[in-house]
């Protein structure tokens, strides 16, 4: 047994991410010894450790610079969303190549997967901090911040604030209910009537797939085991939505009642919030929140003074992997692993963290389940449609007057949302984000509800000036980029969607072209292991199927070079310093 | 097998199946053949090549990871989902290096049997030629992940039955990549042994035992003169005489 | 061999090896006597075997071997504007094959290796006489190029093979690799 058992243990006090996010904080990478030394602290296998930090876009096995910037690659928060490429001008500016580190070490300029700051114009983080409005002027100024070595609590300090904007409130963010009024109703009318309140609500889970929330609780608690977990799902990933910004800065403390809630009802002592890296600069205000609700006797040792109710809760940050949005692969990064999306059956419901039953939900689920527990279900009941009841928080964002977060009853005609965010000729909007629905204005007129269109909170509005075809390749190189590499179909079908929709855009596209990415297209989503593999080719049959003039138009009538000849020979240019007719190949 | 009167229907055979079982592990016992790379009897299922992939009405699952339940009307051996595995063979192709000729285990490969099973002319999709890093640190064995398929046959293999865990993958998407469970991340300063079967049980070139390289002559390697289905089928009858 | 004897005109068969070794010309030569049945149905037009520079209106082009350089790029070019059907031949042409092993370095690496830096090199100086064709960064498929409408694999494909293949061509007919004669090695 080892000797430190009896002392200070790592794998007790810290997580394996923040352990390497401190390490990647303070030695701006993980090096390989690093590595071995974390294994040793933790007691696991090196290539586990290892195997963690490759999964993970924010760990680097070389050095970052000392100011690290990621841009947001989004078509809405991105480096390309406003009039020129901001990336490309502050790599300029600074003498950087992408992606990689300065010889100097002072600055490294990236990419990064949307960082949810869709209604805050382009945006980028650096060291781990956002700053939102870019524009040349601005991305000038911060060049010559770095330049200069200017530490960041010098910079100007209105560049780091966000504003959440609002639009439209109604049940749900109306409602601020005292968490502490909220858990004593429950222990007053005890397990078996919140969760029969619960039901009686028709709540169902706000991600996006719409389990009915009583039935997951009712199955976890049901389900024969050691302990029981509550997860929060605020790995917010999906470009476009950032509603669990909004709501984990403004109403932390619903959550963590509503987390506290289901550990009553189920009978757990332990609960967590993987809340993705993205939001790191959220977590200090949420551990003080945590503390908080600790101090009111809201979470801890016999809560409220019930002697059989202990629960607390621990906040986890991810490192930048949109696939541990999805509950299992979540799961297993928080069990220290790369995150890997399980084989299901088993449910996480019955066997989740550490195998164990496990309730995972989404951040506005547990709120939502706090708020009707406090108001009752009847209010709930009657809002929105007969089996999508309540309300639905929206984040929109792209050609639109209004971007922000909008609270709507479900039931909801998308035409009426155009109309109040002020989007007009709109020519496409995607529902849910890229692995959600892509709709034509011929299909405006259908609702929000988990049975016509649902959503877990993106709404992407594409106005009549947009290009659809860079909206999709941005879309494919999300999914080539976030794929987890465990199955076939996604691992090596989602870069090839990615290279056919360039092909087309740069000039090589044919009707071949189109039949790949059909077939493609059909094969990754039925073929791939989970989700992310069953909608990652969903925006391009949408477009396809809808939009077939935004492929065609750009169609050559006859198949050419699948790769860009003459680009081919530029490396062998160089090196001879030729340039004569020879040296040069067409794709025509 | 304990008697039962529960069957699955696969195609147009009825077969028993015990509880538990997988539709892969039931096929295989009724000499059933569903395709498969990353399955290996006796280890415990991944599902991860997909070839494996049946319908269950209209929905697609993998045999490999999908308990048999009685009443399953599983459709298998159609031509739709031939060709839909013959293209995630050719997708495994493109992605890794597979040049046949340069290879030592041509003839006795898996992948090569699965596309000659599908009649594979040729890898349809554009070459990926990844450059990955080969290993030939140990005397005995080498690992050349450009041939690697990420099948996690090894890693299990070492785990659970050589009990040495001295493979895992790591790396998304097509970064994905197998490393080594060692400090220096070579397998040299591993306790791997030719005799593992994780140094054996790599479907492609990818894990190869030095110097046996091309010991069998063309026309009495193993895909000279039997299939892929026939070496399915097989390893399934050796687990259950080991038994 | 069996073909349809009512086709009058001998029909024309180009052949030529881009990136690839001549194996499987030289496995087309295996068929040995079955040669001369052939020779009485079809007529060479530009091969190894004629001599013949440049490729006139064919009924079928075979091509070895993958695409290394802009020459190479320039004949696929005109075998498949002048071929009616276009086989791929042999490992190289369908995958890359052997010469696409370059394709694991940096073009550049290579050059400056053989060229520049390597053991025995006299006069240190990468070729860049126009007349050279220039590399390509990797060595293709030929599919990645021109669309292929048949493919013979094998590393070569045996003279048995060649026979199922043009068998049928010759007779108008699409050609079917059996199983036990399909191999990539």
């Amino acid at each position: 047994m080892s000797p430190r058992q009896n002392h200070f243990s790592p794998s007790t006090q810290e997580h394996l991410l923040h352990r390497l996010h401190a390490i990647q904080h303070d030695c701006l990478h993980i090096s390989r010894e690093s590595v071995q030394q974390v294994a040793q602290e933790f007691d696991l296998p090196v290539a586990q450790v290892a195997a963690v930090v490759a999964f993970h876009s924010f760990f680097h096995t070389q050095p970052r610079g000392r100011f690290d910037i990621l841009f947001s690659n989004c078509t809405s928060c991105g480096y390309l969303s406003g009039e020129k490429n901001l990336l490309q001008l502050l790599c300029l500016q600074l003498h950087v190549t992408p992606g990689e580190t300065r010889a100097d070490g002072l600055v490294s300029i990236d990419e990064t997967s949307c960082i949810g700051l869709c209604d805050q114009g382009p945006s980028l983080l650096i060291n781990g901090l956002p700053i939102t409005h870019l524009d040349d002027n601005k991305v000038v100024q911060l060049a010559q911040l770095i330049a200069l070595e200017t530490a960041l609590p010098d910079w100007p300090s209105h560049w780091f604030d966000i504003h959440h904007t609002i639009h439209r409130q109604d049940w749900l963010l109306n409602g601020s209910p005292l968490p502490r009024e909220i858990m004593l109703k429950a222990l007053d009318i005890g397990r078996n009537n919140t969760l029969a309140m619960l039901l009686q609500s028709g709540l169902r889970g706000r991600g996006g797939a719409g389990f009915a929330t009583s039935s997951k609780w009712q199955l976890c608690r049901e389900a024969p085991g050691n302990a029981r977990y509550v997860v929060c799902n605020a790995d917010e990933g999906e470009p476009g939505t950032f509603k669990d910004r909004m709501l984990l800065t403004s109403y932390a403390e619903n959550l963590f009642a509503g987390m506290a809630l289901c550990a009553f009802v189920i009978g757990a002592k332990q609960g967590f919030v993987y809340l993705r890296a993205e939001y790191r600069y959220l977590l200090d205000s949420l551990q003080k929140t945590l503390q908080n609700c600790r101090h009111q006797g809201l979470l801890g040792n016999r809560i409220l003074g019930h002697t059989d109710f202990d629960f607390d809760i621990t906040i986890v940050v991810g490192a930048g992997a949109y696939i541990c949005g999805e509950e299992s692969a979540l799961i297993e990064s928080l069990e220290g692993k790369p995150g890997i999306p399980r084989i299901r059956p088993p449910f996480p419901v019955t066997h989740g963290y550490l195998g164990q039953p496990t309730v995972v939900n989404n951040v506005e689920t547990f709120i939502a389940a706090a708020h009707i527990v406090y108001y009752g279900s009847e209010t709930f009941r009657t809002i929105g449609t007969a089996s999508s009841t309540g309300t639905k928080i929206l984040s929109i964002s792209g050609d639109c007057t209004f971007p922000g977060i909008y609270e709507y009853p479900f039931g909801i005609s998308f035409q009426q949302i155009l109309h109040d965010c002020g989007a007009q000729n709109v020519q496409a909007v995607q529902i849910g984000g890229p692995a959600g629905t892509l709709l034509s204005p011929a299909e405006f007129e259908r609702t929000l509800a988990f049975d016509d269109v649902s959503s877990g909170g993106s709404l992407l509005i594409f106005g009549p000036h947009r290009d659809l075809l860079s909206v999709h390749r941005n879309f494919a190189r999300f999914f080539a980029h976030e794929s987890c590499g465990f199955c076939t179909p996604c691992r090596v079908g989602t870069p090839l969607i990615q290279k056919e929709l360039d092909a087309i855009a740069e000039g090589r596209g044919s009707a071949y072209t189109i039949e790949e990415l059909q077939q493609l297209g059909h094969l990754v989503q039925q073929q791939s292991h989970c989700g992310l593999g069953h909608t990652a080719a969903n925006h391009v049959l949408d477009g396809l199927r809808k939009f077939p003039q935004v492929f065609s138009q750009h169609l050559l009538p006859h198949f050419t070079a699948r790769f860009d000849l003459d680009q081919a020979l530029a490396s062998a240019r160089h090196i001879t310093q030729r340039d004569d007719p020879e040296a040069h190949l067409s794709n025509d | 097998m304990t008697m039962t009167t529960d069957t699955i229907r696969i195609d147009d055979r009825d077969i028993p199946f015990t509880p538990g079982q997988t539709i892969m592990d039931a096929a295989l016992a009724a000499g059933i053949y569903i395709p498969h790379l990353c399955h290996h009897p006796g280890l415990p299922p991944s599902g991860n090549c997909r070839l494996c992939m049946v319908k269950i009405g209209n929905r697609s699952t993998a045999a490999c990871i999908t308990t048999a339940t009685a009443g399953q009307q599983i459709r298998s051996d159609t031509p739709e989902l031939n060709a839909t595995r013959k293209t995630i063979t050719q997708m495994l192709f493109v992605e890794g290096n597979h040049i046949c000729p340069s290879c030592e285990k041509t003839g006795n490969c898996k992948l090569q049997a699965m596309a000659y099973h599908f009649g594979m002319l040729d890898d349809h999709f554009p070459q990926f030629y990844p450059r990955r890093e080969l290993d030939a640190s140990h005397p005995d064995i080498l690992l050349d992940r450009s041939r690697c398929i990420l099948c996690d046959l090894c890693v299990r293999a070492s785990r659970d039955v050589d009990k040495k865990n001295i493979f895992t993958t790591a790396g998304r998407g097509t970064q994905a990549h197998l490393i080594v469970n060692t400090p220096s991340g070579k397998l040299v300063d591993s306790p791997i042994a030719k005799t593992d079967l994780a140094a054996n049980i790599c479907p492609v070139g990818a894990i190869l035992i030095k110097e046996k390289g091309y010991e069998v002559p063309i026309g009495r390697r193993i895909y000279d003169w039997q299939t892929i289905r026939e070496t399915g089928l097989q390893e399934q009858v050796e687990l259950k005489n080991k038994d | 061999m069996t073909i349809d004897h009512t086709t009058k005109r001998k029909l024309k068969l180009a052949t030529t090896s881009l990136a690839g070794c001549f194996g499987c010309h030289m496995s087309l030569l295996d068929m040995d006597e079955r040669l001369a049945d052939l020779l009485e149905h079809v007529e060479f037009d530009r091969s190894p075997f004629t001599d013949i520079k440049h490729c006139g209106q064919c009924d079928i082009g075979l091509i070895e071997g993958g695409v290394c350089n802009a020459e190479n790029v320039h004949v696929l070019r005109e075998f498949r504007s002048q071929c009616r059907i276009l086989v791929a031949v042999g490992a190289c042409a369908i995958n890359g094959g052997v010469p696409a092993m370059r394709n694991y370095f940096d073009l550049q690496d290579c050059l400056k290796t053989v060229f520049l830096h390597g053991t025995n090199v006299t006069h240190p100086r990468i070729p860049n006489d126009p007349e050279l064709p220039l590399l390509l960064d990797k060595v293709y498929p030929i599919g990645e190029i021109v669309p292929v409408d048949y493919f013979l694999p094998g590393c070569p494909p045996s003279a048995e093979a060649f026979l199922q293949l043009l068998q049928p061509l010759l007779a108008g007919e699409k050609p079917v690799i059996v199983k036990s004669q399909l191999h990539y090695d």
